[in-house]
């Protein structure tokens, strides 16, 4: 069935109430039944949860094939905890048929990728996916489709049930021997524990991983003990130099600043731009660098920054403490000023995926967001953007807040470079629509700037500021004119990994890609 | 032109490709990795034989390793390879003729 | 193939920003960034091993790529070297705009490019005279002969000093209050006046020195500069900034120039504006004002 973003999503997917993407706030006003987790009373006084192992945590949680365990990402590519507990559950206690439901997977995941492969663990539920694991899902090598969801739709599931979590591990910078965590102090600090508080609340049995063990109470705790059932040390739970980088540095890329600064204009032309106006951007080279821009506008207006939400970096932080944000609510941190800033520079909060995001609760930060600027892999002609696959059709990559953001924002940016060696990042058809493109509205490339024409408003905006701007159909033949237009992807049937919209419906599906073969003579 | 002896042109950065071309009997051979195959790869094929075939290259054992290099910078790249292998490189290249 | 439109040889150089002709990733849309004109260097940032595949380059790029608008210049080699007379055939097969001559010396070395560039254009066919030069001066011997070296050849649009090798022949370095190059940039700026060229600045290296960099900027505006050669897009704002008219010197030049064409159909030769005394000396900078303040988004009326 076509859905609306044109995707033909096959029918034995819409089965248990599933449906296909309708467009944005589709869901609005409905009614949510939240899952209730089965847990364990710890009525009697206990001194301490610490176990000998993670396997004795595993079996005391009652660990059997055919369970659901969930991660979070925070120590992003320092992480050694997935492989750490997946490596027990299978290679030395035989688990099999093991669901993986992680916040985000990486490069530093390389090894699930052969249990995947031996079929030992058959399903995976994660917003990223990267490396060789994105290469055997696929090839087709998952016994079932990989689900994408966004950082808000990942949490609107688990609360929903359609993810129900046997067992979730807390990678936890610090902890107390009753398993109060937080996300600095430690060795392996990573700040922000936001994508892990939904998986304490709704996951039946909750084991905490850590390399710091403190003494009780751990407070302010992002994970608090009434959800653990189990305290592991171990000796390290991640590499702090992948963790967080040293400081996050603004392009200097020239093409990446004038890009930057083509969004500050845009962002300074609309009426949101006032006093206490609220944003959030990536950390890729352009999106970083508006900030930079952007802090010259408010100067010129003398107007500060309400708030600021997302994944935050120094830049951020420094805007902060200079006094040009009024809050930054922070659902996970990207570099070492971050880290040693959350709860300690005044007004830098952390908060949970859900309150992030999630379209199904009622009240998400991302709902009264100004202004969003986002990356893209590849944005098309309807608008409509892919951050998940490559030009060769592999998984490499992560829908994260991009969706949420996009949708609840009131003015979306994306920013670009026109064509990236010999791909032409605004094309016809992306490969996969990750984002819908009714919640985008403005592209910014270095070859000119694009308005949705669902928004009038934005283009007579541009239009008084002065600030030109031409048709993305125009960015997209120009694209091809420079790079050839691109032979068309061949697939197989096989559908390797499902999109969700944030809302819960399908945006559309990733097939098993057919080995490339050069014509012959 | 005769390919007398191995010679490359172009580098392994991004959007550039480096070409290697060797002497060989019976026509070309062509090898070809890039960072675009499954989008790009006919086009490059077709690119570096045209090329070639202007050139008047018959037999070669020619190596394309491609990082996302446009047409353009594919051509000057086997045109180089090709005029370097015969030691013509330097000077009196042929430009608007087989260059092209 | 894009054909490009003769070029202008007095057209509107405020920066002119270097590119390695050899890097496919930098000189496939360095117009993008909005300089005047962009000097695709097959000179210095090309490694002596790779001069042949340079050119490849730079022919391909040449025939390809859509400049739009931007001048298409190309650095070639010392007349010194091996490579010169090869550049200029590509140069002039590719169709580029103007030659820039690195160390130029002597109105000789020019006619010697001069000649060179006649015979390129007649090989491929090219109309006579439509690749311009411009010349680089780079020793003291340079700046002696700019005179003769500006009034060499129609064809040549201006001169450049090239400050890192003028600084070692003179024994100095960067200073900057540009007092180690005051006298060579006033004597070349006097030549270029006198002979009725174009002069340029040299480029501006240290990329993070933001203050420097403005402060040499209108330092070059003061002197009397055309513009200023580049190694980085982001320098290209301020220099545009910093050439800009003021909106007072807009209004007075339409006041002028309009005053100019309604006197002079009268037949009246001296007249006054503002009170202040005119006449037809004022024109040609009042016109020039005006052009740049078109270029500027100041200006969009029609006198000019």
């Amino acid at each position: 069935m076509k859905n609306a973003v044109g995707r033909d999503i096959p029918e034995y997917l819409l089965v248990n109430g599933k449906e296909v993407y309708q467009g944005k706030n589709y869901m609005d006003g409905k009614y949510l039944q939240k899952a209730a987790p089965r847990t364990r009373r710890y009525e009697a006084p206990q001194e301490s949860k610490l176990v000998d192992s993670i396997r004795a945590a595993l079996e005391q949680c009652g660990a059997k094939s055919g369970m659901t365990f969930s991660f979070h990402h925070h120590l992003r590519d320092g992480d050694f905890v997935v492989n750490q507990v997946m490596k027990v559950a299978i290679e030395e206690m035989g688990l099999e048929d093991i669901t993986i439901a992680a916040s985000s997977l990486g490069n530093a995941h390389d090894p699930i990728a052969n249990y995947i492969e031996q079929g030992k663990v058959v399903g995976i539920q994660t917003s990223g996916i990267r490396g060789r694991m994105g290469e055997v899902v696929s090839a087709g090598k998952l016994k079932t489709p990989a689900i994408i969801r966004s950082h808000g739709g990942r949490p609107r599931a688990i609360e929903g049930g359609e993810v129900h979590i046997d067992i979730a591990f807390i990678a936890a910078p610090t902890s107390d021997c009753v398993g109060n965590c937080r996300g600095i102090g430690g060795k392996s600090n990573c700040g922000s524990m936001g994508y892990a508080m939904t998986d304490a609340k709704y996951a039946d049995h909750v084991v905490v991983v850590t390399d710091c063990l403190v003494d009780f109470p751990n407070m302010p705790a992002s994970v608090e003990a009434i959800d653990v059932d189990a305290v592991v040390v171990v000796d390290s739970i991640g590499n702090p130099k992948k963790i967080a980088s040293a400081a996050a540095r603004i392009s200097q890329n020239p093409r990446d600043l004038m890009m930057a600064e083509n969004v500050a204009k845009v962002i300074a032309a609309t009426p949101w731009f006032k006093d206490g106006f609220s944003f959030q951007t990536g950390v890729g080279g352009p999106s970083l660098a508006a900030n930079l821009f952007l802090e010259k506008y408010m100067d010129e207006r003398g107007i500060k920054m309400g708030w600021a939400i997302g994944g935050i970096c120094g830049p951020m932080v420094e805007l902060l403490k200079k006094g040009k944000v009024g809050k930054v609510i922070d659902v996970q941190d990207f570099d070492l000023d971050a880290v040693n800033s959350i709860n300690q520079t005044p007004g830098h909060y952390e908060m949970s995926a859900s309150q992030y995001a999630n379209p199904a609760n009622k009240g998400a930060f991302v709902n009264k967001l100004d202004f969003v600027v986002l990356a893209a892999l590849e944005i098309d002609t309807g608008f409509n953007v892919n951050v998940l696959t490559g030009s060769d059709g592999v998984l490499r990559g992560a829908p994260g807040g991009h969706p949420d953001t996009a949708a609840g924002s009131k003015v979306c940016i994306i920013v670009t470079p026109l064509t990236r060696g010999r791909m032409a990042t605004v094309c016809e058809h992306v490969v996969t629509v990750t984002t819908p493109g009714d919640c985008v509205d403005v592209l910014v490339t270095d070859y000119g700037i694009a308005v949705n024409p669902l928004r009038p408003d934005l283009i007579e905006c541009l239009d008084k500021a002065g600030i030109p701007h031409v048709t993305i159909e125009s960015l997209k033949e120009k694209a091809y004119s420079l790079v050839g237009r691109p032979d068309d992807l061949e697939w197989e049937d096989k559908v390797v990994a499902v999109l969700e919209a944030r809302d819960g419906t399908i945006l559309d599906v990733v097939r098993k890609i057919k080995p490339y073969t050069l014509p012959e003579d | 032109m005769e390919i007398l002896k191995p010679a490359m042109a172009g580098t392994l950065e991004s959007s550039d490709a480096q070409v290697t071309v060797e002497p060989m009997d019976g026509g070309i051979q062509l090898s070809l990795q890039s960072s675009v195959m499954n989008q790009y790869g006919r086009q490059i094929r077709e690119t570096v034989l045209e090329t070639l075939d202007r050139l008047e290259v018959k037999n070669a054992k020619v190596t394309v390793v491609d990082k996302g290099a446009l047409d353009c910078t594919l051509k000057a790249r086997v045109e180089c390879a090709v005029f370097r292998s015969c030691g013509q490189s330097a000077a009196n290249i042929p430009w608007g003729g087989a260059v092209r | 193939m894009i054909p490009r439109p003769k070029p202008e040889r007095f057209r509107l150089r405020r920066t002119m920003m270097f590119m390695n002709a050899q890097k496919p990733g930098l000189i496939k849309d360095a117009y993008i960034y909005g300089c005047d004109s962009i000097m695709l260097d097959l000179e210095d940032a090309v490694a002596e091993n790779q001069k042949d595949a340079a050119r490849f380059s730079l022919y391909h790029a040449l025939k390809t790529i859509d400049y739009g608008d931007t001048e298409v210049i190309v650095r070639i080699n010392g007349l010194d070297t091996p490579h010169w007379q090869e550049d200029i055939r590509v140069c002039v097969a590719g169709g580029a705009d103007g030659i820039r001559i690195a160390k130029c010396e002597s109105a000789n070395d020019v006619r010697t490019v001069e000649t060179a560039v006649e015979k390129a254009e007649e090989e491929f066919g090219v109309e006579k005279g439509r690749t311009l030069l411009m010349a680089a001066l780079e020793s003291p011997k340079g700046i002696l002969n700019a005179y003769e070296i500006c009034s060499a050849s129609d064809r040549l649009f201006g001169v450049a000093i090239s400050g890192g090798d003028f600084r070692k022949c003179m024994q100095t370095v960067f200073q900057p209050d540009g007092v180690d190059m005051l006298a060579a940039r006033g004597q070349m700026l006097v030549a270029a006046r006198a002979a009725g060229v174009q002069c340029f600045d040299t480029v501006f290296t240290d990329l993070d020195n933001e203050e420097g960099f403005r402060s040499e900027v209108l330092q070059n505006k003061a002197m009397g500069f055309d513009g200023k050669s580049l190694i980085n897009p982001k320098q290209i704002r301020l220099v545009h900034q910093v050439f800009a008219p003021t909106e007072k010197e807009v209004i007075q030049a339409e006041k002028i120039v309009r005053a100019y064409r309604e006197q002079s159909a009268a037949g009246v030769g001296v007249f006054t504006v503002d009170g202040k005394m005119i006449d037809i000396a004022f024109i040609p900078g009042a016109e020039r004002t005006l052009k740049l303040a078109r270029v500027c988004g100041m200006y969009e009326g029609d006198l000019v």
